[in-house]
């Protein structure tokens, strides 16, 4: 068989869940020797490839970048997973969307001019700094998702057995606690 | 002395168990050790079928009913696990995961909570439903309780405590629908409660983060219902001479 292509992504998180998955420690090797890494924000490769095989989605859709990369991203590969709740659920960057229809603005203000004790200033260049969207929304409401990784982040030992039953070419299926949020 | 106790037969998920007459499918299923999930259900309060969890079919009957309101009856054939009841029990839990904001990574009830340990024992990886983000407050008016509206599923459960057990009668409900809300009194400020004794019955009821004691961390909130058992024990059975 093939090394699987794989790719893992980070939009609106903390990168969190990528902590969690360098936190596989000796399984890491194991994968290595299975698994090629494709894109990622710890491999140096700037265009999303195509022909991916299963990307691991982490973080909420909270902006127009984290949008069109997930739109290729979703062309370009077979499997996505929602990993982590923010890309489940929006999580804490979607606490935003409970303050209405000008949620983005206001956040912005909150943050750069409100609370800023130097430079009150929004951040913003065409093509460098992206728009926030008027809403977070998590990522199965903006493309098809075919599995779910939950927890915040998700322990190792969760990421462990969704990445072992799709190296076993299972449909990765988690029970119980293993879906625990939060 | 009075006649024997009137005992009904019934089947459970195939299994024969007696039951008192008065006794409703959930307690006879709790006795057998078959698990029913329930949320609104708080053992010596009355039940009022609210959170629709604990559905189950009965032989005959086209609809599914509530476990928790349902009194048995003789040759009655239950079923409590079944597809269609697991349909329903996992969008039942997305639409309270959907209608309010439960953010469980910063919630007090993180690891506590009976609503998410029912969703993921239910196997909901996720919502199938748009979230509504509503925006719901807190009232921090009381010296050492809080009530977080944004994590209330609306199951009543302090209410009724506060009503049936305290005797105190400040919590209440006010709204329809979606616009539904616990409120204090006529909706006043917590802190403002004439009738509230502090007894922290209801904090100790609240199956989510809705109601927690302040300052207190994810860790420290695990719910003590010894203290409501007790209370509703003694009085059942009278350990209490008056
Ligand atoms: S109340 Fe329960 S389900 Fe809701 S956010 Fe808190 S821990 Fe999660
Ligand atoms: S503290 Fe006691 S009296 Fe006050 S609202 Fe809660 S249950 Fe009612
Ligand atoms: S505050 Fe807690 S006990 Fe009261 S209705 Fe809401 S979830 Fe139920
Ligand atoms: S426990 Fe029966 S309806 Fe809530």
């Amino acid at each position: 068989m093939d090394r699987l292509k794989v790719a893992t992504v980070w939009l609106g998180g903390c990168s969190g869940c990528h902590m969690s998955f360098l936190d596989l420690d000796e399984f890491l090797i194991e994968l290595a020797g299975k698994i090629d890494i494709v894109y990622s924000p710890i491999v140096d490769r700037k265009e999303y490839p195509e022909g991916v095989d299963l990307c691991l989605i982490e973080g909420a859709v909270c902006n127009e970048d984290n949008l069109e990369i997930l739109r290729k991203i979703r062309a370009r590969t077979k499997v996505l997973i929602s990993f982590g709740d923010c890309a489940v659920t929006g999580n804490v960057p979607a606490i935003r969307n409970q303050l209405g229809a000008d949620n983005a603005t206001q956040v912005l203000q909150c943050a750069y001019i409100d609370n800023a004790q130097e430079h009150k200033c929004l951040p913003g260049r065409e093509g460098i700094v992206p728009a926030l969207l008027k809403r977070v929304r998590p990522v199965h409401e903006m493309v098809v998702v075919e599995h779910y990784l939950p927890g915040c982040p998700p322990p190792a030992d969760r990421i462990r057995a969704v990445l072992t039953q799709v190296l076993e070419g299972l449909s990765p299926k988690l029970e119980g606690a293993q879906l625990k949020f939060g | 002395m009075s006649t024997a106790v009137d005992v009904k037969t019934l089947i459970i998920d195939g299994m024969d168990v007696s039951a008192r007459q008065d006794q409703t499918v959930l307690d006879v299923a709790r006795e057998n050790n078959i698990f029913i999930p329930t949320l609104c259900h708080l053992e010596g309060v009355a039940d009022i079928g609210a959170c629709r969890l604990c559905l189950v079919e009965v032989k005959g009957t086209p609809k599914l009913l509530s476990a928790c309101t349902t009194k048995v009856y003789e040759g009655m054939e239950v079923t409590t696990d079944s597809e269609r009841l697991r349909k329903y029990r996992r969008m039942t839990l997305e639409l309270l995961f959907a209608e309010r904001n439960h953010v469980c990574a910063v919630c007090v009830a993180n690891g506590h909570c009976e609503l998410q340990t029912l969703a993921y024992g239910q196997g909901m990886d996720h919502v199938r439903y748009d979230y509504c983000f509503p925006k719901w407050g807190m009232d921090l008016t009381h010296p050492f309780m809080g009530m977080d509206h944004n994590r209330c599923i609306l199951c009543t459960r302090c209410v009724r405590v506060c009503w049936y057990i305290e005797g105190a009668g400040t919590k209440n409900t006010s709204g329809r629908g979606g616009g539904s809300m616990i409120i204090t009194d006529l909706n006043q400020p917590w802190g403002d409660s004439e009738t509230c004794t502090s007894c922290g019955k209801c904090l100790m009821s609240c199956p989510t983060g809705a109601l927690f004691k302040k300052g207190s961390t994810a860790g420290e909130s695990d719910r003590d219902r010894s203290m409501l058992e007790f209370i509703v024990n003694a009085r059942e059975k009278k350990q209490w001479t008056v």
